[in-house]
């Protein structure tokens, strides 16, 4: 599987965010969008998912299921964490589990992975943040979904936590998929890919370790 | 199906729990045919003739009250994003939310409608001719509803703006539902207008998740 831009233009609100974007990710790794705040690190994410349009420029995807778009094999985790307050831990996964096309029973696994077993019947509006955001991390790992789109996913965790979902993150990419990560936080996954968005509009492409 | 199924499941659930919302709709229904014969006064030939209207308007406001959030709350919290790109299609996804929303919030008040009718002296039959009226016409109340609800679930306030958009759209429902349960005693069922009724809904039922998936899929930020 292979994850390609060209030429990729991105307004919002008839402001031009960048011109001119390349980025290319392949099986097993990850690109990392670097940039300050509102520089369009987000809507780039969102714009991949196929939530926002693109200006111009092509965004391809290789591999996969041809016949599906990118963001039905895409997994993506924003700043809203689409968990409801009034069902719990279980009941939020194990909905999502079903409708990314996988099944209920991958809940309580992925829980565990997270470390957050304990919370499985926890209505979600009485965890704190960082239980709430790993509840919402434990989503990507309920249906298997080749690529992951994530918007600062480490916001909220503790030391140990941000440790573990990097585990969580090699292991996905030792498995062959590829994850597109927009952060300012080090993610302690080796080296990636890196993209730069500045103020001027424009992007480079680099190399981060 | 399974897909369609759990997110039926998860509306019913969200419905049951606190501040979700599913009884104040009756309530609401209640309290504006309660109000009504404060507002008449207590002459009863005039509060049993206008008991279908008073009915199917304060059905209306009721559907009305909840169905702003029919998909708000999900484009507030992120999931309105995912379902977009879920295995279900967004059609699908319209239909399920109005299904389980009709069976949440609008039948306790279809059941409710012939005792609330009884407050408005309405007679045996004509209360059962309502309760059937509405439990045909209102599920096109929420299928136009969520049009409207699909054009401004990403607008902050979003619902007055959503009434102004609907109520003008739910006035042939209301003709022709009002038509049907005061016409209907001494005619030979089916009467003309409830068959028109039944049109409405089923066209709506067809046609209103295309329309309220594009919006959804085209108002977006």
């Amino acid at each position: 599987m292979r994850l390609s831009g060209e030429n990729l233009i991105l307004e919002r609100g008839g402001q031009r965010l960048f011109t001119g974007l390349f980025f290319e990710v392949r099986e097993g790794e990850a690109l990392v969008i670097q940039g300050s705040n509102g520089a369009g690190k987000s809507s780039l994410l969102r714009a991949i998912a196929g939530f926002l349009p693109f200006s111009g420029g092509h965004l391809r995807h290789e591999g996969g299921n041809a016949q599906a778009r990118l963001g039905e094999q895409a997994h993506y985790l924003g700043h809203a964490d689409s968990l409801r307050n009034a069902l719990t831990a279980e009941e939020n996964l194990a909905f999502w589990a079903v409708v990314h096309g996988g099944s209920a029973c991958g809940v309580k696994p992925a829980l565990e992975r997270l470390g957050l077993l304990h919370v499985l019947d926890f209505p979600v509006r009485a965890l704190s943040a960082g239980q709430r955001r790993r509840v919402a991390l434990a989503r990507l790992l309920i249906a298997h979904r080749a690529i992951w789109l994530l918007d600062e996913p480490t916001t909220a965790l503790d030391g140990g936590s941000q440790t573990l979902f990097a585990s969580v993150m090699q292991y996905h990419l030792s498995r062959g998929g590829l994850i597109v990560v927009a952060t300012h936080a080090p993610l302690g996954i080796g080296a990636a890919r890196q993209v730069r968005l500045d103020y001027a509009g424009h992007a480079s492409v680099g190399v981060a370790v | 199906m399974k897909p369609a199924f759990a997110l039926f499941q998860r509306e019913w659930r969200i419905a049951g729990r606190i501040g979700g919302g599913a009884s104040i709709g009756a309530v609401f229904f209640l309290l504006l045919v309660t109000i009504v014969p404060f507002a008449l006064g207590p002459d009863l030939r005039l509060l049993a003739k206008l008991g279908p209207a008073i009915l199917w308007i304060a059905a209306l406001l009721a559907t009305l009250l909840g169905l702003d959030r029919l998909f708000q709350a999900d484009a507030e919290d992120g999931s309105l994003d995912l379902l977009v790109n879920s295995v279900l299609p967004l059609e699908l996804v319209v239909l399920v939310k109005c299904a389980a929303h009709w069976t949440t919030s609008i039948l306790p008040l279809v059941i409710a409608a012939p005792l609330f009718g009884l407050m408005l002296a309405m007679d045996g039959e004509a209360l059962g001719t309502v309760a059937l009226t509405l439990a045909v016409g209102t599920p096109a109340l929420t299928m136009i509803g969520a049009i409207g609800a699909a054009l401004t679930a990403s607008l902050r306030r979003g619902g007055l703006l959503m009434a102004v958009l609907v109520l003008p759209l739910a006035i042939p429902v209301l003709i022709f539902g009002v038509a049907a349960s005061s016409g209907a005693r001494g005619l030979v069922f089916p009467a003309k207008p409830f068959i028109v009724l039944l049109a409405m809904t089923i066209f709506s039922l067809a046609a209103a998740p295309f329309a309220a998936a594009a919006a959804i899929r085209h108002v977006r930020d």
